[in-house]
């Protein structure tokens, strides 16, 4: 099983660890639903080492990424970042990734970890007629989040960079703690905060993690698993590859119209198949729900409207800081409309659900 | 808790012997394991079960989870408090975290059960303990 840099830390921590996609990650810590309530109220730390990092660099870097992601990378500027979609021909998603304009010539793709080598070899295949060089370095790097109201005084006790001057979806370089970093203003929790990543061996990495849980520890923050990631970002309606976006559904079908500019300079893959969709109109949608009866709805429970299948749930959970089961489905495009019910099958059970406004949670800024 | 009474099973089931019947929950090992639970899906009244049938689920925030009969016989008693109030589960299993009352059917069952020291020694096995 793969190890990040920080792996040691979390035994260290007490954390109780799971394999994912064939890593060694901590599940939870103190418990799911502690670490969830404390990233919503304080603040929570994550290690998201496993994230794949891929580097563009060359003279065609801008038009070579403007052809592989759904999003328009000329209206970024050296320390901004986007997300974006990396599209299949049909203008389904091959992953859902970040992209940092780190300066001219050179961009940071942050992809998800399951999809890093299908990513990689589709990146460098794709871009090949381009004057690129395509570098994987996810093996070099670790990455951090620090989430949660606390987020920028907890970070800023390890660092000069004028933390509350990084916008939303911006980054700055520089030190923390002694090393050059990249310090971005992102996030997988619907919370303010910042996500670190930087080389080093795996022992300073390790004392990092260690180093910002101890001083967590004032703010009632937590070191926080991959559990609660899942409950913070569905709470926050950012959706998940492999469950609610995939290669078998578009961009528009995933509601993220906003990620796709088809009128951006430069052909890009995927947008013929997605303009002719947006003419003719999409026939189902991701939509948010919630049950009105007792029930937690799950990843692959089918959706019934009189009695038949029309869909299927592809995020569910009991929502531990709104307290109720929500989830994602996608739905035909006549069940979508705001309070539309529909059913939930669970087991044996039909459950009641109404589709709701989204996302679920957003914090008051 | 006196355990003398009682038996497990390799899925983490408690039942314990009341006359005729058996009480049955889940055990301390399990609701930590389980993290907390939102909701719980008890068996219909006078169901019959035989020994390892699935009757009741157990959600978690993380997941759900099937429970299994210890024994066979009929649903005698479900513990309503549950629909209110499913965190009983975590705070005390073994009590008011009850899950359901089972008429016996055959009390030579009970044999092919762990007791509460052979319990222990499966927990270790699994790294549980």
């Amino acid at each position: 099983m793969k190890k990040t840099k920080v792996n040691e830390a979390h035994y260290t921590l007490g954390a109780k660890m799971v394999e994912f996609v064939g890593w060694d990650m901590p599940v939870q810590y103190s418990g799911l639903v502690t670490e969830h309530m404390a990233v919503r109220t304080t603040g929570g730390l994550f290690d998201v080492s496993h994230m794949g990092e891929v580097f563009v660099r060359g003279k065609d870097a801008q038009k070579a990424v403007q052809y592989i992601v759904s999003n328009d990378v000329s209206k970024l500027v050296p320390g901004k970042i986007q997300y974006a979609g990396l599209l299949t021909d049909t203008g389904c998603f091959i992953d859902d990734l970040l992209v940092y304009m780190i300066k001219e010539n050179e961009y940071l793709l942050v992809v998800n970890a399951a999809n890093l080598d299908k990513d990689f070899a589709w990146i460098a295949a794709k871009t090949a007629p381009f004057d690129v060089k395509v570098e994987n370095v996810s093996d070099q790097y670790a990455q951090i989040a620090i989430q949660g109201p606390v987020a920028g005084r907890w970070l800023g006790e390890f660092t000069g960079i004028d933390l509350a001057a990084i916008p939303y979806y911006h980054f700055e370089i520089g030190k923390v703690h002694g090393l050059e970093m990249i310090v971005s203003r992102t996030g997988y929790t619907g919370e303010d905060g910042f996500e670190i990543y930087f080389i080093s061996e795996d022992a300073w990495a390790t004392k990092m993690f260690l180093a910002l849980a101890e001083k967590g520890r004032a703010y009632d923050a937590l070191p926080a698993g991959l559990g609660c990631r899942d409950t913070l970002r569905l709470e926050a309606k950012m959706a998940l590859y492999g469950n609610d976006i995939d290669d078998a559904h578009t961009v528009l079908e995933a509601d993220l119209a906003w990620i796709l500019k088809l009128k951006k300079e430069g052909d890009f893959i995927g947008r013929a198949a997605l303009q002719r969709q947006k003419d003719e109109g999409i026939h189902r949608k991701l939509i948010g729900f919630e049950l009105i009866e007792k029930g937690v709805p799950r990843h692959g429970y089918p959706a019934l409207c009189d009695g038949k299948i029309v869909g299927e749930v592809t995020s569910g959970t009991f929502a531990p800081f709104l307290k109720k089961p929500i989830g994602l489905a996608y739905l035909p495009l006549e069940k979508t409309e705001v309070g539309t019910n529909f059913q939930v099958k669970i087991r044996d059970n039909l459950v009641s659900a109404r589709v709701v406004e989204t996302p679920f949670y957003k914090r008051t800024k | 808790m006196a355990f003398e009474d009682v038996k497990f099973t390799k899925e983490h089931e408690w039942i314990r012997i009341e006359g005729d019947k058996g009480r049955v929950g889940i055990t301390e090992y399990a609701q930590h394991e389980l993290g907390d639970v939102v909701y719980v899906e008890l068996p219909k009244l006078d169901r019959l079960l035989k020994k390892g049938d699935p009757c009741a689920n157990i959600e978690s925030v993380k997941a759900v989870s099937d429970v299994y009969s210890p024994i066979s016989g009929s649903i005698k008693e479900v513990n309503g408090k549950l629909g209110d109030h499913p965190e009983l589960i975590n705070q005390d299993p073994h009590g008011e975290g009850w899950l359901f009352l089972i008429q016996m059917a055959d009390q030579a069952e009970m044999k092919d059960l762990f007791n509460h020291i052979q319990y222990q020694e499966y927990l270790k096995g699994i790294g549980g303990e």
